[in-house]
């Protein structure tokens, strides 16, 4: 990476990354050169750098996610932090500490960066306000994931040139996702057409007036679609709260050849991961040559190097 | 002090009020002109009264054209006494009360004990007779724990001192058991409140649904939540023909049922909140805890219809909706935040915003909270009419200030008006006679 710190403390002027909300369509596009910049570093032999050396980074998740804390593990490692994971979904918070204490608890370890993942809508904004350090949402409630936005533009962009202009298809759990939140913030900033497919049941009230449109038929919702992104259905969700099974469910807004047909020839097919294979997604469509599920897993790695980076330019440094 | 206590430390000095606005809805009276207060009760209060009438030893007071007008009477409050008494203590919620100009509170039931038999209201009359400085009645739960299966002892709660029935925060599910409790309670001629909000299509929704809610990644509640219930409630008052109180609604919808249930001649009134009067969803910003209550703040446009309504008398009265969270239930993420705000001391401050804005008279907006609620409970207060007990206060609409979180009186500190700027303030609250704010004139 070649962009010195004081550059990107002018181009990426925030303390921190809670949200795609806010972000400016340029300050996105930094994020994303930078996190090119991290995909050659990450497949180097050396894959160390210094920026983030002698900087503590604290991930700390209540909700278990394996996935996303060993990405973010990953990254501070390779930018040169100490990294520490706490998993306090078993801790002191089942005992009723406040999440407010936890915030004064953290202070007093004195750590840089804090990547933050919480069940409940807006949580990690009330961390960040409490904490002296620079803060980092990875993922709170049904609200937003702004670094999964990130890598899934990342991804985009590296296949497709430019993420202007291209039909994005969102599909599945839309109500309780933060993906697909951030996901509308995101390309709708980068001047995408997004799209949202998914049953009655699982679409949140007025959906339609976050810069969307809504479909409710897989077949006309991928017509023409360059990007098909599905997304991640749980498991108490499938039988009869929302839907009524998962046979019906794959049935009629799973992903399979059928149903991609009627998107564009090249159009490419994402995941947020873990996968449920035949419940969501065909594990035919989920493994084949046009599904970018793995290298997404990959670029997930990069843009946390450099958001981590672009954070790290406003660290104090005395 | 309870509804009955006057006087209490011995009969205080007789009060004249002159060159005051006084506003006395209950008699549609907004004039120039003197009040005269002695043995805890009204003399006189009108521009016919000679201030030369007060005896002798009155304090006499020049209001320099400030409003008088009767105490407030507030029929939703929550305390924290039995049970939480770090929240709030029936002194503490008294004190706030006297700052706010409130002179009577109803008290809800959802404390710990429930107030569901006849010795707790006992209990807490009692403990108001003994440390409150404005009045104190109880409302009594309708079902036995507040768990909407069994009725209380309505009969004997009513005697015992409760002034109305609900179940406080709790909406009762059973049609069946709401059919019951409206027979039987009518028998008695009690008042039953109920908080109007069906629990299945609420269930995990912490705002009111829509883009804003959805925007934050919150679970919503619809709006049919209130208004399923409400007209369920309505046709089990035209079976029954009880005498029923919505005790807040949140939507002009819901405004609209209320309308139609009184133009069809059937014993139903309705209460808001003031937060829903000058509140709406918006405010919550992002994820501020002190703007979640129940029902929760709506849109602008039903914000308006609310007080359309208020302005029409289809919304009877206006309560604070006090409800004191501490940091423990309130420092937390929105979703797992406690419902409800503090409200007594803010309560005609921010009411008088529905003045200032011209959107409702003053003589509408005191109306629904001083002798609405005193018809609805059955109370002698709530008038200056000569002879009624002299529950009155002294306030200046004009006085600009802002709400400091230092100078909260409440125990619990969850306004959602910390740093609001307000027009309008209590100068003097006399209950019985006796001036309970500002402490300062307060006789030892």
């Amino acid at each position: 990476m070649t962009i010195r710190t004081n550059d990107n403390a002018a181009s990426f002027p925030h303390r921190h990354l809670l949200g795609i909300e806010g972000l400016q369509p340029s300050e996105i596009l930094t994020l994303l050169d930078l996190a090119d910049q991290a995909v050659e570093v990450s497949r180097q032999v050396e894959k160390k750098k210094a920026v983030l050396r002698g900087r503590t980074q604290i991930n700390l998740f209540f909700e278990a996610s394996t996935r996303t804390q060993s990405s973010f593990e990953l990254a501070g490692k390779r930018l040169g932090a100490d990294v520490m994971n706490m998993s306090v979904a078993s801790s002191s918070v089942k005992k009723g500490e406040t999440l407010i204490d936890t915030a004064a608890t953290l202070n007093a370890m004195h750590p840089d960066l804090l990547v933050v993942r919480h069940h409940a809508a807006g949580a990690v904004k009330l961390l960040a306000d409490k904490v002296g350090c620079s803060v980092v949402n990875a993922g709170d409630g049904a609200h937003e994931h702004p670094t999964q936005a990130l890598l899934d533009a990342l991804t985009i962009r590296r296949h497709k040139g430019d993420i202007a202009g291209l039909t994005v298809a969102i599909c599945g759990d839309i109500r309780h996702s933060r993906v697909a939140r951030s996901n509308f913030l995101l390309l709708n900033a980068l001047g995408a057409r997004v799209r949202v497919v998914a049953p009655p049941t699982l679409l949140p009230a007025s959906v339609d007036r976050l810069g969307v449109e809504v479909y409710t038929d897989m077949r006309t919702g991928l017509k023409d679609a360059d990007i098909v992104m599905m997304l991640r259905l749980q498991r108490e969700r499938m039988s009869g709260a929302f839907v009524p099974s998962v046979r019906e469910y794959f049935r009629y807004w799973g992903l399979d050849a059928e149903k991609l047909g009627y998107a564009k020839d090249d159009a490419l097919v994402m995941h947020p991961g873990p996968m449920n294979r035949g419940v969501e997604i065909d594990p035919e469509i989920a493994d084949g040559p046009r599904s970018l599920i793995r290298e997404q897993v990959e670029m997930g790695v990069a843009v946390r190097m450099a958001v981590l980076e672009a954070l790290a330019a406003h660290l104090p440094n005395k | 002090m309870n509804g009955d206590a006057n006087a209490a430390n011995g009969t205080p000095k007789p009060v004249v009020l002159t060159n005051a606005r006084i506003v006395d809805p209950a008699r549609d009276l907004d004039a120039q002109g003197t009040v005269i207060i002695a043995d805890g009760v009204i003399q006189a209060a009108g521009p016919e009264v000679d201030a030369k009438a007060a005896p002798a030893n009155a304090e006499v007071i020049d209001c320099a054209g400030k409003v008088v007008a009767p105490g407030l009477i507030d029929m939703r409050v929550f305390v924290g006494e039995p049970g939480a008494e770090h929240r709030e203590t029936l002194r503490s919620a008294s004190k706030a009360a006297a700052v706010g100009g409130v002179t009577t509170l109803v008290t809800m039931p959802d404390t710990e004990p429930v107030i569901d038999e006849p010795a707790l209201v006992d209990y807490v009359l009692r403990r108001a007779r003994d440390t409150a400085i404005v009045r104190i009645h109880p409302a009594a739960a309708l079902t036995k724990g507040l768990e909407g299966r069994e009725m209380t002892e309505i009969g004997m709660l009513k005697e015992a001192g409760a002034v109305a029935f609900t179940d406080g925060r709790h909406s009762i599910a059973n049609a069946r058991v709401m059919q019951r409790l409206m027979t039987y309670a009518n028998e008695f001629g009690a008042l039953v409140m109920h908080h109007p909000q069906d629990a299945n299509l609420s269930d995990g929704g912490v705002m009111n649904m829509g883009e804003t809610a959805t925007r934050l990644g919150l679970a919503g509640i619809p709006l049919e939540a209130e208004i399923i219930m409400l007209e369920r409630d309505i046709r089990l008052v035209a079976m029954t023909g009880a005498a029923y109180h919505a005790a807040q609604i949140s939507c002009g919808a819901s405004a609209e049922i209320v309308r139609a249930a009184k133009a069809n001649g059937h014993r139903v009134t309705a209460g808001v909140s003031i937060n829903h009067l000058t509140l709406n969803e918006n405010d919550i910003g992002s994820y501020r805890t002190f703007f979640k209550m129940s029902p929760p703040l709506r849109l602008e446009d039903d914000r308006r219809a609310m007080v359309e309504a208020v302005r029409e008398g289809v919304i009877d009265v206006i309560v604070s909706s006090h409800d004191p969270q501490d940091v423990e239930t309130k420092r937390h993420p929105f979703a797992e935040a406690a419902d409800g705000a503090i409200g007594l001391e803010t309560l005609l401050p921010a009411a008088l915003r529905l003045v200032h804005s011209e959107e409702v008279p003053l003589m509408t907006v005191l109306r629904a909270m001083t002798s609405r609620p005193a018809e609805l409970l059955g109370l002698d207060t709530g008038t200056l009419k000569p002879g009624a007990p002299a529950d009155v206060i002294v306030f200046d609409p004009g006085t600009p200030w802002v709400l400091a979180k230092e100078d909260i009186v409440s125990r619990s500190k969850n306004s959602p008006f910390e740093d609001a700027r307000f027009q309008g303030k209590v100068l003097r609250t006399l209950v019985a006679g006796r001036t309970v704010h500002p402490y300062s004139v307060r006789p030892a």
